[in-house]
């Protein structure tokens, strides 16, 4: 009876010893040293493996940056903060972190555009999309079934009850997770400090665009001409900020027909334009 | 004796190949066969880690389960062992190539749980190989494992600059490939 338990125990323990002695032995017998900059690298990254420094996790891109391949600025989580802290590790002086933040490029809520069918199906925008391109009359508009709401790990993204995602910038740490998932790319990553921005994904004609939608960008030009910067163009009949120039001034804002151009600070009292 | 030998090889490299015939160890054939040079490392790998365990778990079965009535630990003991093998070949393929570590990356340390390394163990015993037999057979396996693995990586790497209509593109004209290439080697049917 006692031997029935007894063996197992001793058999498996034993193997379990002799192996495990093996290994170490053989960790030590093949030791590789790790760079200890990319170990310190490594402790100061969040540790969210995102990828929005464009390497695959943590690990690798601390690796990069310990060998001198990748900037210092990379982490996008970790903002300024991060990247002195590596900059510091490597011995060089931090280059700025451009703060992004994600911008749902569209304003056509419930209200404001017009719907194509009633969507009874799966609660994700990729099977509203696989199914004649959305609800909406517009191709392409944000369809606010909250794919980018469930895949965001910060809990910076949400669609509001007027049926359009939009992004807390103070949550939002530009890991473009949302900007990779959403079928309608309608998601934008964009400088925190641009304020002024053209709040419409559409590249349909004018005409077409006032039948279906209430803030669409019309195509008319309007906010070329006010732009005393001259950074706005016309896209395949959308608005498009160069943002590398624009200073904010807002300019365009009070000339925008179809109100699509908005101030982030201006909205941000109001909420919901209709 | 020799012949019979030859006959396990041959048997266990095509006729019983693992990845196209008994559809084990399914998640590396999909997940290292987009190039062609990291199935090689992979069919490496797994060709070292599938013949010692061939081997080893034949002894253990054989001098220290079956005396001590304990058969019904195989599954864990043989786990332990390739667990350890996997281990052992990470760290020295670490040391040796970090490149191949690199670009193998997750699938090495998922050898681990590769059902036809499992299965390789498992089959050898309840065939009732000797140890000559079991080595043949678990090297011949693991070899039979690399060349689908390899051809089928070639498959991909061709498949990549096809024009596929659209729908089909990436896994879907892989996994049509991929039967493709099985019911060629159910060919080999009848061959032993």
């Amino acid at each position: 009876m006692l031997q029935d338990i007894l063996y197992p125990l001793l058999i498996l323990g034993g193997m379990g010893f002799l192996f495990g002695a093996i290994l170490a032995y053989a960790s030590q017998k093949f030791h590789v040293d790790v760079d200890p900059k990319q170990q310190e690298v490594r402790e100061v990254l969040p540790g969210a493996n995102c990828g929005g420094c464009g390497f695959a996790s943590c690990d690798a891109y601390s690796q990069a940056a310990a060998e001198g391949k990748a900037d210092t600025n990379r982490c996008v989580v970790g903002g300024q903060a991060v990247a002195e802290k590596v900059a510091a590790i490597m011995g060089n002086k931090a280059e700025d972190v451009a703060k992004k933040s994600a911008r749902v490029m569209c304003k056509g809520t419930n209200s404001n555009a017009v719907k194509k069918y009633k969507y009874h199906g799966i609660d994700d925008c990729r099977a509203a999309n696989a199914l004649a391109g959305g609800n909406k009359e517009c191709r392409y508009g944000c369809l606010g079934l909250g794919t980018c709401e469930k895949l965001c790990p910060f809990d910076a993204i949400h669609v509001t009850p007027e049926g359009i995602a939009e992004v807390d910038e103070e949550k939002c740490t530009s890991c473009g997770i949302c900007v990779k998932a959403c079928p309608k790319h309608v998601i934008k990553l964009i400088d925190v400090n641009k304020r002024v921005i053209v709040f419409c994904n559409n590249h349909d004609k004018g005409k077409r665009v006032r039948q279906i939608c209430k803030v669409g960008c019309i195509a008319c030009r309007m906010c070329v001409k006010q732009c005393p910067e001259n950074v706005i163009s016309m896209d395949n009949n959308l608005s498009v900020i160069d943002y590398d120039g624009c200073t904010n001034c807002g300019a365009c804002i009070p000339k925008c027909p179809s109100k699509t151009i908005l101030n982030l600070d201006k909205i941000a009292s109001e909420a919901v334009i209709s | 004796m020799a012949g019979h030998l030859l006959i396990l090889l041959v048997s266990s490299i095509f006729v019983d190949n693992y990845l196209l015939s008994r559809f084990l160890g399914e998640c590396p054939f999909l997940g290292v066969s987009k190039k062609v040079e990291t199935a090689m490392g992979m069919s490496v790998a797994v060709i070292f880690v599938m013949t010692m365990t061939g081997v080893i778990s034949y002894v253990v079965q054989t001098y220290i389960l079956v005396p001590l009535g304990l058969e019904y630990l195989q599954i864990i003991a043989f786990i332990v062992i390739i667990a350890t093998l996997v281990q052992f070949t990470e760290m020295v393929i670490k040391k040796t190539s970090p490149t191949l570590y690199q670009a193998l990356g997750i699938y090495l340390p998922l050898i681990t749980t590769n059902c036809a390394v499992l299965g390789v163990a498992l089959l050898n015993v309840q065939m009732g190989y000797n140890l000559i037999d079991s080595i043949v057979y678990s090297f011949g396996s693991a070899v039979g494992f690399a060349f689908a693995l390899v051809s089928y990586a070639g498959i991909r790497e061709r498949l990549a600059f096809a024009p596929i209509p659209k729908t089909l593109e990436g896994f879907p004209s892989a996994l049509i490939g991929a039967g493709l290439l099985s019911l060629a080697f159910l060919g080999f049917r009848g061959l032993v």
